[in-house]
C-alpha cells in the first residue's frame, strides 16, 4: 500500500462450537450428513417449538472468553428479525447488548496486542444451495435449503479496529484459530466453514485523522485470501478518495478468482432487525464459581506453549531465528508436548525441536496420537548414535504407520544395527582410497569435501552410518 | 418522554414491507386509520415519565436454564418434507433468492 | 334435561370400572352431532383417534390398571396446541392442513392422565381476537345465544364445555383468552401463573404472556384438569422448576380469615348488571368469613395500552416463520420475497395483519424505546402495584368482562373497541399472575356473567379455594339452549 495512507482493520470471526448437539435443541451438530436429517421442531422453526440452551455450548463460549482475557458477565439473548429462507424462524437468536464475553485482548506472537470488543453466542443458519448454471445465488433459477446447520452454536469474536497491516490481520486469525483449537472450543477449519472471517477495512491519511468510512468484506475462505482482500480493498478505497469520490459504507464480497471485492446486491438497502429480548429464553448469569471451573479445564494457550519452548532453548544457550520458526510450527501443530517430554528425558533441546518441526510435522495428525514414550525413545537412540538421522526417520515413519511401537525393535527389524567403529573406519578408508584427489584437497583445507565423503559412506552403507561418526573419523584421519 | 409522531400511511407501507405483507390501497387507508387509533390510545403509556424504571421482559425472574449436551432422536425426514410446499433432492425448494443474507 | 356429569365423577367411575370410557365418548360425540352445527365449536372432531384412546383406557381398567386421574374424560383442545399427525391450524389459512410431527407437552400429559382428546376447537386466528370472529373457518356461536359471540380467543373451547360437547377443554390465555370466553359462555376458566404450564407445543402468539389453562363446568373440574397439566417441563425454558401447587385438595378449605380486595379499577368500566354481580359475590365471600375491602391499583389502567404494544411486538416476530418455505400455505411467485409476501398476504386475515404491522412498527428503529420498552416499564409498574395490593389482600375480585356476550358482528370492524373487551383480564397476563373466572348468575339480558379472582404468582391454591366459595354462592344460570345431553 502507498506509504502516505494508513490502514485500519477490525475482524469479526464466527466459529462453530465443538458440541455434540445444537445450541437450542438436541439435534446432532454434525458436518456433512444427509440433508435435513439432523432436524427437530426447534431448528426447523415449527410452530410451538421452544429453545433450550445447551450447557456445553455456554461453557465453550466461556472458555473462549477466558482464553481471550474477557470479562465474563451476565448476559441475555435477543431476536434479530429478518426474513431469509435459511433462517428457520425468520429471526436469529443472538446476544445483542448484553454479550457473555466483553473487553478482552489477544496478543500476536510478535507482542502486538489486539483488543477484543466482545465474543457472543448465536445460532447458525441452514445451508442454501443454488440451482442453475453458476451455482451461485445470482443467476440461479431456484434454491434448495438444508436445515442441518440451523441452530449450530456459534461464537462471534469481534476485535477492536486495532490492526494496521494485512500481516497483522493474518497473524490475528492464525493466532485466534490456534487459541480456539487449544481451548477445545472449535476445530477452526476455515475451509469447512467452521471458522468464518469478515474484515472491516477503512483508510485514512494520518493517525490523527478519525477512522474513514469502512467496508465489510465477506467470503474470506483462507488466511491468504484475507490478506489479499484487505490489500485490494485498501487500494480501492484510496483510489476512490484520490479521485474525489467517497467510500460508501457497504458489505462487499471477496471474489477469490477475480482477486477483487464486489458490493453485495442486497434487495433491501437498510435492514431493520427490530432486536428485542428473546422471551423464550431466560438470562444467562454465570457465577464466579462456574467461571473458575471452566477456566480450570482450559489447557495451555499457544502463547504460553511457545514461551515454554523458548525458555527450554534459552536454558540450552539461546534460540536462533530458525529455531523460533520451529517453535511456531511445533506449537501450531500441537506437537510441543513431544519436545518438552524429550528434553525432560535428556534429549538435546535443539535435536528434539528440529526433529519435531521437520520430521514429526510431516504427519502431525499421527504424531499427536503417538505415545510420547516411543517418540522420546527414538530421539534418545538417535542422540546416542545408535541410529543415524536417516534411520531415525525411517523408524518414525514406521511408528506412524503402526500407530506406535518400540523404536529399538523396529530398528532391529529393519536391520538398522549401529555400525561398529571398525567397519565404519574400513568404509571410510575405502572411500578415501577411491578418491585420492578429493582427499588431498580435503586435507588441504577444503572442508566442503567432508560432505562429499560422508555421502559416499552413506551410499556404501545404505544410510546406516551415523553422520557424526563419519565426520569424526574423517577429522581423525586428516590429523 | 416525547410523544411519538403520528402514524402515517407511509409508515404503514414501510412496516408492511418489513413484515412481508402486501396491502391494497384500500387496506392501506383502513389500516393506517385503525393502527393510528390504537397508537393514540397508547399515548397514555408513551407519554409517561418512567425514567429509571427497569423494564420487565420476563414476569418470573428465572436464570440459567440449561440442558445437557445430549442428542435427541431427530424427526423423520420424510415426515418433515411431507409438510413442505416444495421439495427437491431432500431439500426445501424456494424460488430465486434476490439478495445475499444480511 | 339433567346436568352433565362432572369430570371428577366420570373419571372416578371409569377408574372403578363402573363406566366405560367408550360409552362416555360416544355420548359426547352424539351431543356434538346434535349441537355442533348451531355452535361450530370445533375445527376438527377427532372421533377415530378418540375412540382408540377410549378403548385403551377401558383396556387398562379391564387389565386391573389405573389409566390416571382423567380416565376416560373427553377433553377438547384449542387448535393452537400441537397434536402429532392431526391438523393444527390456529384457525388460519396459512396453517391449513399442517400436521405437526410432535405433540404439545400438555397433550402428552393429558394422554398420560387417561384423558381422551375429542377434537380441536375453533379460535380467533392465532389467538388474536376476543370473539372467535377472526377465525378463518367461521365464527363460533355462544351456546347461550347463538346470535352472540362466545368470546375469544378460546371461544371454541369455552363453547364446547358450555354446550356439553366435552366436560373439559384447554385454551390459551395471552390477554384474557381463557377467562373472557369462559365468562361469556358461563363456564369456569383459569389462567395459571406464567411458567406453571409448559408452553412447549403451544403455537406462540406473545411468548412472554401466553399460558395454557383449563375450561370446565365447575371449579372442581377445572382444578382436576389444572393438576393434570401443570408442572415443570425441561422443554420450556420459562417453565418454573419448583413444586406446582396442587389445587384439587384445597377446594373445601373456605375463606375464613382471608382478605378479599375489590379491585375498583376493574369495576370502573363495567356495565351496572355486571358490577352488581361482583358486589354480590363480595357479599357472599364476606358471609363466608372473608374480610372484604375496596382496593385500588391505579397502574392496571395502563394495562390495555401496554398489552397492545407488547403482545403485537412479540407476535410480529413469532409469526414471521409463516413464510411458505417449510410447511403450511405457499402462494407461488417469481422470487422468494414475492413468494413470502404473497403467501402471508393471502394466508393471514385482517386482524393478524393489523397486529403484525402494529408489532413491527413498535419494534422498528426509532419507535422501540417510546413504545415497546416503555410498555415493558409499565409492566414493572403494574407488578409493583399488584405487590402493594397483595401485601394487604390474599386475592382481588372484579369482573372478568365489562359486559355480557355481545352480538356477532358488533365490534368486528372496530379493533379498538374489540380490544377494550380484554381490559379486565390483561393485567394478570402482564404481571404473570394467575386468575380465574367463575360464572356468577345471569346479567340483565339473561346471559352469563363471570367474576374474576386474581392472585399473586403461584397462588393457585388460594384462588381455587376462594373460587369454590364463590361458585357455591352463585345464582343459578339457565342451561344453554343448544344443550341436549345429560350424563352418559
Amino acid at each position: 500500500m502507498r506509504s502516505d495512507w494508513l490502514l485500519v482493520i477490525g475482524l469479526e470471526v464466527h466459529c462453530e462450537l465443538k458440541t455434540t448437539t445444537k445450541l437450542f435443541c438436541g439435534c446432532p451438530n454434525m458436518f456433512g450428513d444427509e440433508p435435513n436429517t439432523n432436524v427437530c421442531p426447534n431448528c426447523l422453526g415449527l410452530p410451538g417449538s421452544l429453545p433450550v440452551l445447551n450447557q456445553r455450548a455456554v461453557e465453550l463460549a466461556m472458555a473462549i472468553g477466558t482464553a481471550l482475557h474477557c470479562d465474563i458477565r451476565a448476559s441475555t439473548f435477543h431476536r434479530k428479525n429478518y426474513f431469509y429462507p435459511d433462517q428457520a424462524k425468520d429471526y436469529q437468536i443472538s446476544q445483542y447488548d448484553e454479550p457473555l464475553n466483553v473487553d478482552g485482548y489477544l496478543d500476536l506472537p510478535d507482542g502486538f496486542r489486539v483488543g477484543i470488543e466482545r465474543a457472543h453466542m448465536e445460532e447458525d443458519t441452514g445451508k442454501t444451495t443454488h440451482a442453475g448454471a453458476s451455482g451461485r445465488i445470482h443467476g440461479a433459477d431456484y434454491s434448495l435449503v438444508d436445515y442441518n446447520r440451523s441452530g449450530v452454536p456459534l461464537v462471534e469474536i469481534v476485535s477492536e479496529p486495532d490492526m494496521r497491516t494485512p500481516d497483522q490481520a493474518r497473524a490475528y486469525v492464525t493466532e485466534l484459530r490456534a487459541i480456539l483449537v487449544a481451548s477445545g472450543a472449535s476445530d477452526g477449519k476455515m475451509e469447512e466453514g467452521s471458522m468464518r472471517v469478515d474484515a472491516n477495512v477503512s483508510v485514512r491519511r494520518s493517525v490523527d485523522d478519525p477512522f474513514g468510512t469502512r467496508c465489510e468484506i465477506k467470503n474470506l475462505n483462507s488466511v491468504r485470501s484475507l490478506g489479499r482482500a484487505i490489500e485490494y480493498e485498501a487500494e480501492r478505497q484510496i483510489a476512490l478518495i484520490e479521485s474525489g469520490e467517497r467510500v460508501v459504507q457497504q458489505t462487499r464480497h471477496w471474489d477469490e478468482s477475480a482477486g477483487r471485492t464486489q458490493a453485495l446486491r442486497s434487495k433491501e438497502d437498510a435492514y431493520d432487525y427490530r432486536y428485542f429480548l428473546e422471551p423464550d429464553l431466560v438470562p444467562l448469569v454465570p457465577d464466579a464459581e462456574w467461571i473458575r471451573a471452566v477456566a480450570d479445564t482450559l489447557g495451555m494457550m499457544p502463547a504460553e506453549r511457545r514461551s515454554r519452548l523458548v525458555s527450554l532453548l534459552d536454558d540450552a544457550g539461546g534460540a536462533t531465528e530458525a529455531q523460533l520458526l520451529q517453535v511456531a510450527t511445533v506449537v501450531d501443530l500441537g506437537l510441543d508436548d513431544l519436545v518438552v517430554e524429550a528434553v525432560a528425558a535428556g534429549v538435546g533441546t535443539g535435536l528434539a525441536l528440529a526433529r519435531t518441526a521437520n520430521e514429526a510435522a510431516t504427519d502431525a495428525e499421527a504424531a499427536r496420537h503417538l505415545d510420547p514414550k516411543s517418540y522420546v525413545a527414538l530421539l534418545t537412540l538417535e542422540m546416542q548414535g545408535s541410529l543415524s538421522a536417516t534411520q531415525a526417520k525411517a523408524v518414525l515413519a514406521e511408528l506412524f504407520a503402526r500407530g506406535g511401537g518400540d523404536p529399538a525393535t523396529i530398528a532391529r527389524d529393519k536391520g538398522f544395527e549401529a555400525m561398529s567403529e571398525d567397519s565404519l573406519a574400513e568404509t571410510v578408508a575405502d572411500a578415501i582410497a577411491a578418491h585420492p584427489d578429493e582427499w588431498s584437497r580435503f586435507c588441504g583445507g577444503d572442508d566442503k569435501l567432508a560432505g562429499f565423503f560422508t555421502g559416499l559412506v552413506m551410499k556404501a552403507t545404505r544410510g546406516q552410518a551415523n553422520g557424526k561418526a563419519v565426520a569424526a573419523e574423517l577429522r581423525r584421519l586428516r590429523g | 418522554m416525547p410523544e411519538p409522531a403520528h402514524l402515517t400511511r407511509e409508515d404503514v407501507a414501510h412496516v408492511a414491507a418489513l413484515a412481508r405483507l402486501h396491502l391494497t390501497e384500500e387496506e392501506l387507508d383502513l389500516f393506517t386509520g385503525q393502527l393510528a387509533q390504537v397508537l393514540d390510545h397508547a399515548a397514555d403509556v408513551a407519554s409517561l415519565d418512567l425514567a429509571g424504571v427497569v423494564p420487565t421482559a420476563h414476569a418470573m425472574a428465572v436464570t440459567n436454564v440449561l440442558r445437557p449436551d445430549e442428542p435427541i432422536v431427530c424427526l423423520d425426514r420424510d415426515e418433515v418434507l411431507a409438510q413442505a410446499p416444495s421439495v427437491e433432492d431432500h431439500r426445501f425448494r424456494v424460488p430465486r433468492i434476490l439478495g445475499e443474507a444480511p | 334435561m339433567t346436568a352433565p356429569r362432572p369430570a371428577l365423577e366420570t373419571a372416578a367411575m371409569v377408574r372403578a370400572g363402573e363406566l366405560s370410557a367408550v360409552d362416555v365418548l360416544e355420548h359426547h360425540l352424539a351431543v356434538i352431532e346434535a349441537g355442533e352445527e348451531a355452535v361450530h365449536a370445533f375445527n376438527l372432531v377427532t372421533a377415530d383417534q378418540a375412540r382408540a384412546q377410549a378403548r385403551a383406557v377401558d383396556a387398562t381398567v379391564a387389565a386391573g390398571g389405573d389409566p390416571g386421574p382423567l380416565a376416560g374424560v373427553p377433553v377438547a383442545l384449542k387448535d393452537n396446541l400441537c397434536t402429532r399427525g392431526i391438523p393444527t391450524t390456529c384457525s388460519s389459512r396459512i396453517l391449513e392442513g399442517w400436521e405437526p410431527p410432535y405433540d404439545a407437552t400438555v397433550v402428552t400429559r393429558l394422554a398420560a392422565a387417561g384423558a381422551v382428546a375429542i377434537g380441536k376447537t375453533n379460535m380467533d386466528e392465532f389467538a388474536m381476537g376476543s370473539s372467535t370472529e377472526t377465525s378463518a373457518f367461521g365464527t363460533t356461536r355462544n351456546p347461550h345465544d347463538t346470535d352472540r359471540v362466545p368470546g375469544g380467543s378460546s371461544g371454541g373451547s369455552a363453547a364446547a364445555v358450555a354446550a356439553g360437547f366435552a366436560p373439559l377443554a384447554l385454551g390459551s390465555d395471552t390477554g384474557g383468552s381463557i377467562r373472557q370466553p369462559a365468562a361469556l359462555c358461563g363456564v369456569v376458566g383459569m389462567k395459571p401463573t406464567y411458567g406453571t404450564v409448559s408452553r412447549y407445543g403451544l403455537v406462540a402468539f406473545a411468548s412472554s404472556l401466553d399460558q395454557i389453562g383449563p375450561f370446565a363446568g365447575s371449579v372442581a373440574d377445572a382444578a382436576l384438569l389444572f393438576d393434570a397439566i401443570g408442572g415443570h417441563d425441561p422443554l420450556d425454558s420459562t417453565s418454573l422448576n419448583r413444586p406446582t401447587p396442587r389445587v384439587l385438595t384445597v377446594l373445601d378449605d373456605g375463606v375464613d380469615g382471608m382478605t378479599v380486595g375489590i379491585l375498583t379499577e376493574l369495576l370502573d368500566g363495567a356495565a351496572p348488571d355486571v358490577a352488581a354481580r361482583v358486589h354480590q359475590a363480595a357479599e357472599a365471600l364476606a358471609a363466608a368469613g372473608a374480610r372484604v375491602e375496596e382496593v385500588s391499583v391505579p397502574e392496571v389502567t395502563l394495562g390495555l395500552s401496554a398489552y397492545y404494544l407488547i403482545a403485537p411486538g412479540e407476535a410480529s416476530s413469532n409469526l414471521a416463520r409463516y413464510d411458505g418455505v417449510r410447511y403450511g400455505l405457499r402462494v407461488d411467485a417469481e422470487d422468494t420475497v414475492a413468494m413470502n409476501t404473497a403467501t402471508r398476504s393471502q394466508g393471514f386475515g385482517a386482524e393478524v395483519k393489523r397486529r403484525i404491522m402494529l408489532g413491527t412498527y413498535v419494534l422498528s428503529a426509532g419507535y422501540m424505546d417510546a413504545y415497546y420498552n416503555q410498555a415493558l416499564r409499565v409492566r414493572t409498574r403494574i407488578i409493583e402495584g399488584f405487590d402493594t395490593a397483595y401485601s394487604r389482600c390474599d386475592v382481588l375480585l372484579g369482573p372478568t368482562t365489562p359486559t355480557t356476550a355481545f352480538a356477532i358482528g358488533a365490534k368486528v370492524d372496530d379493533p379498538l373497541t374489540m380490544y377494550l373487551s380484554d381490559v379486565c383480564t390483561i393485567p394478570s397476563n402482564l404481571a404473570g399472575h394467575p386468575a380465574i373466572s367463575v360464572p356468577y348468575g345471569p346479567g340483565e339480558d339473561g346471559l352469563p356473567v363471570g367474576v374474576q379472582l386474581l392472585g399473586p404468582a403461584l397462588s393457585e391454591g388460594t384462588l381455587f379455594q376462594v373460587a369454590a366459595v364463590v361458585e357455591g354462592a352463585a345464582p343459578p344460570l339457565a342451561a344453554p339452549r343448544v344443550t341436549t345431553g345429560g350424563p352418559a
